[in-house]
């Protein structure tokens, strides 16, 4: 945002426009990101209830989890420890997964090396 | 109608906090600022104490609030939300602006409402101002850098009660705030924590309506402060409640109820080895003080059951 | 038709406030703005006004609950007396730059230690670089008349600064003197509706309130304030205009006091001001050319007027009710102000400053007298022989 003169800018520090901080880019502070994995996606809407940064995608009308919102989204990896389809996932294969393994239905994958 | 207190339902409200704001990756505050304005359908006004939630969400000229909201200083979130009720009540009464069942809430890291906030929280609620006053509990003055509050666990390392070679970490035991609000004798007090997120909803949706005074203490991990990974956040606070660090109860007109019972109470050593902050407590010659903690986290559950007639 | 009432002080600014009926006021009792917010209680208690009155655990939270109200969009009052400000001070700065046209009796009382109930000037002149608009009382009936004033100037949306009214605790708060009281509809009138630009409870335009400003954005908004100070003098001599229009009382930015023909004058504020005015009369019988000069805004500082006001004259006293402690010679921040102002706009002229009463210490006429006459020996010699005299302390 270009920098404003005293004379254009609301006085005493207000600000006027409410949410405008969709305009910050957060998501450049990702060192991971969240990719959907193989486990399919039960629509349980839990990463929604628990995502620190508002950036779990609704389709609200089809009632279904619609995405991760990458231009915010900080790369907590909250969503995938809280998954339950990751949770059947690990039971499932007995033993602890590394975070991007492909099975999960979150997986957390290196920002550097993540290819569409 | 309320808002069906279902993930799905609740997904399809408008998110009164936007992405944008400068909060740590994972941090508990955001996390239960979102469950609970999603729990409230009415139209709400916030004011917030300086702190990490009021500083991240406010760096000018951006705001992450899509509802009115002030900070003023500090200390006084709930002297400031009196002002606005006040005016609420008075503008109202005179005819000047129409009722809209508008819900007051005052926000407050633990340094705002423990320690140098606690004055203007008694005072606001003494008087009876109708608002919800939350206490996010971090556990430190983390915005500054992690200094000792009232609210620090004993033993914990923070900047100002550093584990060093002759003291290690904080020598007090932490505050028991709930407890002193429920002596103020207002209508509705509650423990509550994100990783329970129903039972937090429930019990922001009593404290809004319950027509008086309100606190709600939430535990909120920080994984600057207690050293854990970024993605531990609800599996950390969970480990907290499961302990009985942070047991979840409500006090409703006097009455202590329990909310959550754990199925097993793990030992709290459970929850210190995973933050680093309490590491140098895993030493041989402070295990003493990891002893010292779960003597009084079973005293305050002890307590706790008693109260609650589950003893 | 007005009526003309036997009221202390405290109980003129209650009355005002009392008419204005503000929505929200939020205050905590201090010697010696007591009487004041026990007679509002009292106005509250028995349905004379519509006020919400936040009766508040200390006067940190009043001001902090002031800005709350008034952000709210709800016309707001207090008041308070010297450690009640200094115990408010954050608050105070936050309140104007945050533009709440809050407005405050300051009843005037030396800030502690040792602790001390009585008159003097430390509180107020504490807050004069916090961004408040300050105009001094000489008497009940001046802080009644300004307390109306400040509550046009405050919220003129060219100003938007909160305002403070002073009178001299004690002296004038709990003297009771004739105060002429207007009619509540005409007080109603002047004062008109409080209409907020801004308000937090316009629930279909939120806004934030108080945010985060770094170093790129923290300048411009100090900025502002300076232009809504700069702003405001003209809006106070306007609604001046205004008062005098309709209640038949003129103000101005301060009261010449037989100053135009004078050779030396006085510039002392508040109640003292009342005392000299009785011992310039004195001296002139006595065919002396003395007058006086009275402050009533503080601030903003009316340096050019000020200056031009006593250019003519051959000394100028200065009457400080506190001593900035350090300060050059440490006189009082009137004399430093005002000489400021002299220097700069071309005034030479030799000014000296007494300090008086603190903590209530009395001021007697013939003390005043003798003020007249080193000024008028000032005059004679173009000398200063003592730049800071400490009147009537013990040695």
């Amino acid at each position: 945002m270009e920098q404003k003169g005293w004379r254009d800018i609301p006085i005493g520090g207000m600000i006027l426009e409410a949410g405008n901080a969709v305009e910050y880019l957060t998501g450049g502070w990702r060192a991971f990101r969240p990719v959907r994995g193989e486990a399919a996606c039960i629509h349980c809407m839990q990463c929604w209830l628990f995502c620190p940064d508002s950036s779990i995608l609704v389709d609200v009308e089809n009632e279904k989890m619609a995405g991760f919102e990458l231009e915010h989204c900080k790369g907590c990896g909250v969503c995938a420890s809280i998954c339950p389809v990751n949770a059947k996932v690990i039971k499932k294969a007995g033993e602890e997964l590394e975070r991007d393994d492909p099975r999960l239905c979150i997986r957390m994958v290196e920002e550097g090396k993540f290819q569409e | 109608m309320a808002t069906k207190l279902t993930p799905k339902e609740l997904s399809k409200r408008p998110e009164r906090l936007a992405p944008g704001h400068r909060l740590c990756a994972g941090c508990g505050a955001s996390i239960i600022v979102r469950q609970m304005l999603a729990a409230i359908d009415d139209p709400v006004v916030i004011a917030n104490a300086t702190g990490c939630l009021e500083v991240a969400t406010t760096i000018y000229p951006y705001t992450a609030w899509r509802v009115p909201w002030i900070h003023n200083a500090f200390e006084n979130a709930a002297s400031t939300i009196s002002g606005v009720e006040a005016a609420y009540r008075s503008l109202v009464r005179q005819g000047k602006i129409p009722e809209q069942n508008v819900k007051f809430l005052a926000f407050g890291g633990d340094g705002g409402t423990y320690d140098i906030g606690l004055q203007a929280l008694s005072g606001a609620v003494e008087r009876g101002h109708q608002f919800l006053y939350v206490c996010y509990d971090n556990g430190a003055y983390m915005n500054t850098g992690i200094q000792r509050s009232s609210a620090t666990p004993l033993g914990a390392h923070t900047t100002t009660s550093p584990a060093g070679k002759v003291i290690p970490g904080k020598q007090q035991n932490r505050k028991d705030l709930t407890s002193i609000m429920a002596a103020h004798g207002i209508p509705y007090v509650a423990q509550a924590a994100p990783s329970q997120w129903r039972d937090l909803m429930k019990k922001t949706r009593k404290a809004v309506g319950c027509g008086g005074s309100a606190f709600m203490n939430v535990l909120s991990s920080c994984n600057r402060g207690w050293r854990h990974g970024t993605d531990e956040t609800i599996e950390i606070t969970q480990l907290a409640v499961d302990t009985c660090y942070w047991p979840l109860f409500e006090v409703e007109d006097g009455e202590w109820r329990l909310t959550y019972k754990p199925k097993e109470k793990p030992p709290v050593e459970e929850w210190l080895k995973r933050q680093g902050r309490f590491r140098h407590l895993f030493r041989p010659e402070n295990r003493h003080i990891i002893d010292e903690l779960q003597a009084e986290v079973d005293r305050q559950w002890e307590r706790l059951l008693k109260l609650c007639g589950e003893a | 038709m007005s009526t003309f009432e036997a009221l202390q002080g405290n109980e003129a600014v209650a009355t005002a406030m009392r008419q204005i009926n503000p929505d929200v006021v939020a205050a905590y009792p201090i010697t010696p703005q007591t009487s004041t917010v026990q007679k509002f209680a009292d106005f509250v208690s028995d349905g004379l006004v519509d006020t919400e009155f936040v009766t508040v655990e200390s006067e940190h939270s009043a001001m902090s609950a002031c800005v709350g109200a008034s952000a709210a969009g709800a016309r707001v009052m207090t008041a308070t007396s010297a450690n009640g400000l200094a115990l408010m001070w954050e608050i105070v700065y936050i309140a104007a730059s945050n533009r709440c046209p809050i407005a405050m009796s300051l009843v005037n009382r030396a800030l502690s230690a040792p602790i001390n109930i009585h008159c003097d000037h430390s509180d107020v002149m504490g807050m004069r670089d916090s961004g408040w608009i300050i105009l001094f009382s000489e008497n009940g009936q001046e802080a009644y008349d300004n307390l109306i004033q400040a509550i046009r100037i405050g919220e003129h949306p060219d100003v938007l600064l909160p305002v403070a009214v002073c009178q001299d605790g004690f002296i004038t708060s709990h003297g009771m003197e004739r105060v002429e009281i207007f009619e509540d509809a005409d007080v109603k009138a002047f004062i008109g509706e409080f209409r907020p630009q801004w308000p937090l409870l316009d629930l279909e335009n939120p806004k934030t309130y108080g945010p985060l400003d770094f170093y790129d954005y923290y300048y411009e908004h100090k900025r502002q304030q300076v232009e809504a100070m700069e702003n405001s003098q003209q809006v106070i001599l306007d609604v001046a205009a205004e008062f005098n229009k309709k209640f038949d009382r003129n103000y101005g930015l301060f009261e010449p006091y037989r100053l135009e023909d004078a050779d030396v004058a006085v510039v002392a504020a508040n109640s003292t001001a009342g005392t000299v005015k009785v011992v310039v009369d004195q001296l002139r019988d006595e065919g002396l050319k003395v007058g006086l000069l009275k402050p009533r805004v503080f601030r903003p500082f009316p340096a050019k007027e000020l200056a031009s006001a006593l250019g003519h004259l051959k000394a100028v006293v200065v009457m400080d009710r506190s001593i900035s402690f350090g300060a050059m010679d440490n006189a009082g921040p009137l004399f430093l102000e005002l000489v400021a102002a002299l220097t700069l706009h071309g005034v030479h002229v030799p000014v000296a400053d007494y300090v008086y009463g603190l903590g209530g210490r009395d001021i007697l006429p013939r003390e005043i007298e003798q003020v007249y006459r080193d000024a008028l020996k000032m005059a004679e010699t173009g000398q200063v022989e003592r730049l800071v005299t400490y009147l009537s302390v013990r040695e």
